[in-house]
């Protein structure tokens, strides 16, 4: 039976991914590893800091996982947080799993913590490329209803595969965060299907972002993630050049599209204006028969 | 700024569940909380500590914690919550999740 991933909360995202009993938590919630910025605040904490971290076996392989609760704080990354994920990453580098899942969902730092988070997300990026650098891959599992934006987006990108539902959405800033510095003309953060056209899930596997495209559903992420254990991207200099390469010849494509819909008529996707309403596995096919510069 | 609320119940009880490892149940969300069960150290006891951001609402959650204690008369179980203005039915539900995650023998009942 289907089990929507974007309605679970983290700690139920990790038990139902991984292998069943497999997950074992580090500073699990009665440890009380909490912010001490929030209280002096005098807004609540959480037992976790909005973020479950640990180890367990996914398909008998062992991984470790991080989770980001968006319950709490829209999952804002803030020092401790931060620092969970760090160390969660520099873990993998001294057991070596087959992969480091993380399960974002977040709208970037948590802005009660500005600087603290700030360095914290520079923080994680780092560990992402040191971990993948020793030839880890690093998963970035976004099904979230906050999506991933934010200090988080750009760690996502960092990471070697992305593998998104079709609810969830992607991107650096949020939509009220564009309404709001260049007004309601030109970008209407109240315009739902606005908003998933251009940071979903769908537009985001379109673009390349994202590598897989999955359902609203545990298993599918479960399987997609299985698929990917062990298998990494090399890291390289040139390679990063080229990703950069990328990015300017997409600008220089698609700068004057007024919306993603042009994109993807401009992509040469088979009838773009069934993409909107159309199953997560026909946008797949979509794709494949699509020219490989932008796969 | 203002501080949050630190509330603090201990009721007597009968039913120690046997020994389990620390459950958390709920999310701190807006009108949610999150409810984390641990063993606790008087056996007798039931406690309950509470951080809330909503203040003064303190006899309404006596009410609802007597209300939770008269329904499962827990013992030895040391009750901790991080609230962001749940609602009192809200913690109900978040307090008799949390139980029905205790080990078998310890759920109530009557």
């Amino acid at each position: 039976m289907k089990l929507s991933f974007s309605e679970l909360s983290a700690r139920q995202r990790v038990a139902h991914l991984l292998d069943a009993d497999s997950f074992t938590e580090i500073l699990d919630p009665a440890q009380r590893v909490v912010s001490p910025h929030l209280a002096l605040l005098g807004v609540p904490f959480s037992f976790d800091d909005g973020v479950v971290i640990g180890s367990g076996t996914l398909g008998a392989q062992p991984v470790l996982i991080a989770a980001q609760e968006g319950g709490f704080m829209g999952g804002g990354v803030g020092e401790v947080h931060g620092a969970k994920l760090v160390g969660i990453l520099r873990l993998a580098l001294a057991t070596h799993p087959a992969a480091v899942l993380v399960l974002a969902e977040s709208g970037g730092v948590r802005l009660h913590e500005a600087n603290a988070g700030l360095i914290a997300v520079s923080e994680v990026m780092r560990a992402v490329l040191d971990v993948r650098a020793a030839g880890i891959p690093v998963l970035m599992l976004i099904g979230g209803a906050n999506g991933c934006f934010g200090g988080m987006g750009l760690i996502a990108r960092c990471a070697d595969h992305v593998v998104m539902s079709d609810a969830a959405r992607l991107s650096m800033s949020g939509p009220e965060v564009i309404e709001s510095a260049h007004g309601v003309e030109e970008f209407d953060s109240r315009d739902r299907a606005l908003v998933w056209r251009t940071t979903g899930g769908k537009h985001r596997f379109l673009m390349g972002d994202c590598d897989q495209l999955v359902e609203d559903d545990v298993d599918a992420f479960r399987t997609a993630t299985r698929a990917l254990l062990g298998v990494s991207r090399p890291l390289s200099l040139q390679g990063l050049l080229a990703e950069h390469a990328l990015l300017g010849a997409r600008l220089e494509r698609f700068g004057d599209c007024q919306d993603a819909s042009e994109v993807w008529q401009r992509l040469g996707v088979a009838h773009p204006e069934q993409v909107t309403d159309g199953e997560a596995h026909e946008l797949r096919h979509k794709r494949c028969g699509n020219p490989p510069e932008w796969a | 700024m203002e501080a949050m609320e630190h509330l603090h119940y201990a009721f007597a009880g009968q039913r120690v569940p046997p020994a389990f490892q620390a459950i958390l149940v709920g999310v701190v969300g807006s009108g949610n909380l999150e409810v984390l069960l641990e063993p606790g150290a008087d056996p007798a006891r039931c406690t309950i500590a509470v951080t809330t951001s909503a203040r003064g609402f303190g006899p309404i959650w006596q009410a609802v914690a007597q209300d939770f204690q008269a329904r499962h008369r827990l013992a030895g179980v040391a009750i901790s919550i991080n609230d962001m203005g749940a609602t009192p039915a809200v913690v109900s539900l978040r307090l008799d999740q949390a139980a029905a995650a205790l080990p078998d023998a310890a759920k109530a009942t009557a």
